[in-house]
């Protein structure tokens, strides 16, 4: 963020966020969000090296329950909406050759 | 008075009464949906004879006994789809009802239906839904804001008693004030988000959005309290939100923030919300000047804490477990394809934009900067809340604008949400109130309470409303 115009690679952030993207999009995005990021860099105008990061705005840290049996929802109502299951189990793509 | 334009809690004194039945109430507003939905197109999804089923089974006992209440379409309801206004989730039935949702039940009410919005709750005017847009109510040429347009706008066309909305950076707040009606974000905290499909984790929180404050006091005595299964809420005695109402306001000391009153708002927008807090004064409260300094940055570090977050939560949509798939060569090639199938133009720029705020070397610079820049705007709110009772400001910058007006400019879409998003990163609570028209379209007064507090704002909110006819005015349809 302190260089003047940031710059990024559209292909490789969509390759880690697991996103196809449309040759249109990456040019069209690749716009906007450079405006964006001009706009978001008037953060470097405030000297915040002695601020605590807020994550969270209640606080709440390290909350336990116990550790009880209690029904969960039914196995037959989550596979309805699997996009593909068979004898109780979702069909995933392969994974290991 | 037709029966569809009652506020919830005049409903209930009829059903008690047995004056009305459950299924008559039911009937009217279904009415009412198929006279005017087809113009405002606030519901996705609707079965009457479900409605109807319910409120023949509504037993007259609960706070919310026979009054059907439309939710939007991010919180899960039990058999009904919970889309979130995406491809991604099309033909999702959801397997199991969000703690508001059960507590809607225990209380009467009948889950009426589903309303639209930005798609994931993204966006500022219900423009981003993949089912097509809202329209405003008073203009049905201009946006109902969002994201919970939907919410808002049958509210507003008395297609609904109350609604339920989610409230991520304004989308509660903001699209009632545009729409007329009265939106509560209750205090980070307040209610369980259990079932609620997370968009910003440390910023979403769900709220009513209603006829009136007597409205939303009711429902969120309902909606709120700890919930074991959202280890967010936070364990404390939910108050008798209605029976704070009518404590009065005389002497309580309302705060004027300078940086709320901006050169590039709309001027008439400004004269209504000046006259409003005009009359606050003249019941009795003293109005203090207050300073926000860091207001300015506030949706810069929205922008990126939320969309970081979003990237983070929006991951399980990945076509293995629930929605859409499209199957590609390998796994990573199905997950990239799926979302690029599944996801809207919008939610990608998020996504997209998250992403980077968090990757490898860039973290520090964006995502880390944001989230100091957010403790100097939660301890701007504690100064200000150490001189003031509540602190007062327009909703918005502007009223409705047209569709189509800002979709293409991402940036001036998100500067829409200027006065509201503070809040949500602040942790407080806040609802907008009615308080006139400009160019003849409605204006919100938004009203910012200390974390835990909704007992003030809700107790200023109702001196002004029973002081003035605003939330009495209905657009024509």
């Amino acid at each position: 963020m302190s260089q003047e115009k940031p710059q990024f690679d559209i292909s490789y952030v969509a390759h880690l966020a697991r996103l196809e993207l449309t040759e249109a999009e990456r040019q069209q995005f690749s716009a906007q969000l450079q405006n964006v990021l001009a706009y978001v860099a008037k953060l470097n105008e405030l000297d915040v090296s002695n601020v605590e990061p807020t994550a969270h705005a209640v606080p709440l840290t390290n909350v336990l329950r116990k550790d009880e049996l209690r029904p969960s929802i039914e196995r037959a109502r989550i596979l309805a909406n699997a996009p593909e299951a068979a004898r109780d189990l979702f069909i995933t793509p392969k994974i290991v050759e | 008075m037709s029966l569809h334009t009652l506020p919830v809690w005049q409903l209930r004194q009829k059903l008690r009464q047995g004056e009305v039945s459950p299924r008559e109430a039911t009937q009217a507003l279904l009415d009412r949906i198929a006279a005017v939905d087809g113009k405002v197109k606030g519901y996705l999804w609707l079965n009457a004879d479900d409605a109807l089923a319910q409120a023949d089974a509504a037993r007259n006992g609960g706070a919310l006994a026979g009054v059907p209440i439309a939710i939007k379409d991010v919180i899960n309801v039990e058999g009904q789809p919970c889309t979130c206004a995406s491809k991604i989730l099309q033909g999702y039935i959801a397997p199991y009802d969000a703690t508001v949702i059960r507590k809607l039940r225990e209380a009467g009410a009948i889950l009426l239906g589903r309303t639209n919005m930005d798609e994931f709750a993204m966006g500022s005017s219900t423009e981003h839904s993949c089912w097509g847009i809202t329209c405003n109510p008073w203009d049905l040429t201009r946006i109902p804001g969002g994201s919970s347009g939907g919410s808002a706008a049958v509210v507003a066309a008395d297609e609904a008693f109350a609604a339920l909305g989610s409230d991520t950076g304004g989308s509660i707040r903001q699209p009632a004030a545009l729409c007329g009606c009265v939106g509560l974000k209750p205090t980070y905290g307040r209610v369980s988000r259990y079932g609620l499909v997370a968009f910003a984790s440390s910023l979403d929180q769900i709220g009513p959005l209603t006829k009136d404050v007597r409205d939303a006091a009711l429902l969120l005595g309902v909606i709120a309290g700890h919930d074991p299964l959202d280890s967010t809420s936070v364990p404390r005695e939910v108050p008798d939100y209605l029976a704070g109402l009518e404590r009065g306001i005389k002497g309580l000391r309302i705060g004027l923030p300078k940086e709320y009153f901006i050169p590039g708002m709309d001027k008439e927008v400004e004269a209504v919300v000046r006259a409003a807090i005009r009359h606050l004064e003249s019941l009795g409260t003293e109005v203090v000047d207050i300073s926000l300094p860091h207001t300015d940055y506030a949706v810069a570090v929205y922008y990126l804490v939320a969309t970081a977050e979003a990237s983070a939560n929006l991951a399980r949509f990945d076509g293995i477990r629930y929605g859409l798939r499209v199957r590609g060569e390998d796994v990573i090639d199905t997950y990239a394809k799926t979302r690029g199938a599944g996801f809207g133009p919008e939610v990608k720029r998020r996504i997209i934009l998250g992403t980077y705020a968090l990757s490898a070397g860039y973290y520090d610079a964006y995502y880390l900067r944001a989230q100091k820049v957010r403790t100097l705007i939660r301890q701007d709110f504690e100064k200000a809340f150490a001189v003031c009772d509540v602190i007062v400001t327009p909703t918005t910058p502007e009223v409705a604008f047209r569709v189509g007006e800002k979709t293409s400019d991402p940036l001036k879409m998100y500067l829409s949400d200027i006065f509201t998003i503070s809040a949500n990163l602040a942790g407080n609570c806040g609802v907008s109130v009615p308080c006139g028209f400009a160019q003849k379209l409605p204006v919100g007064l938004q009203i910012l309470g200390k974390p835990f507090d909704e007992e003030t704002v809700l107790r200023v909110a109702y001196a002004y409303e029973q002081t003035t006819a605003w939330h009495k005015e209905r657009p024509v349809l």
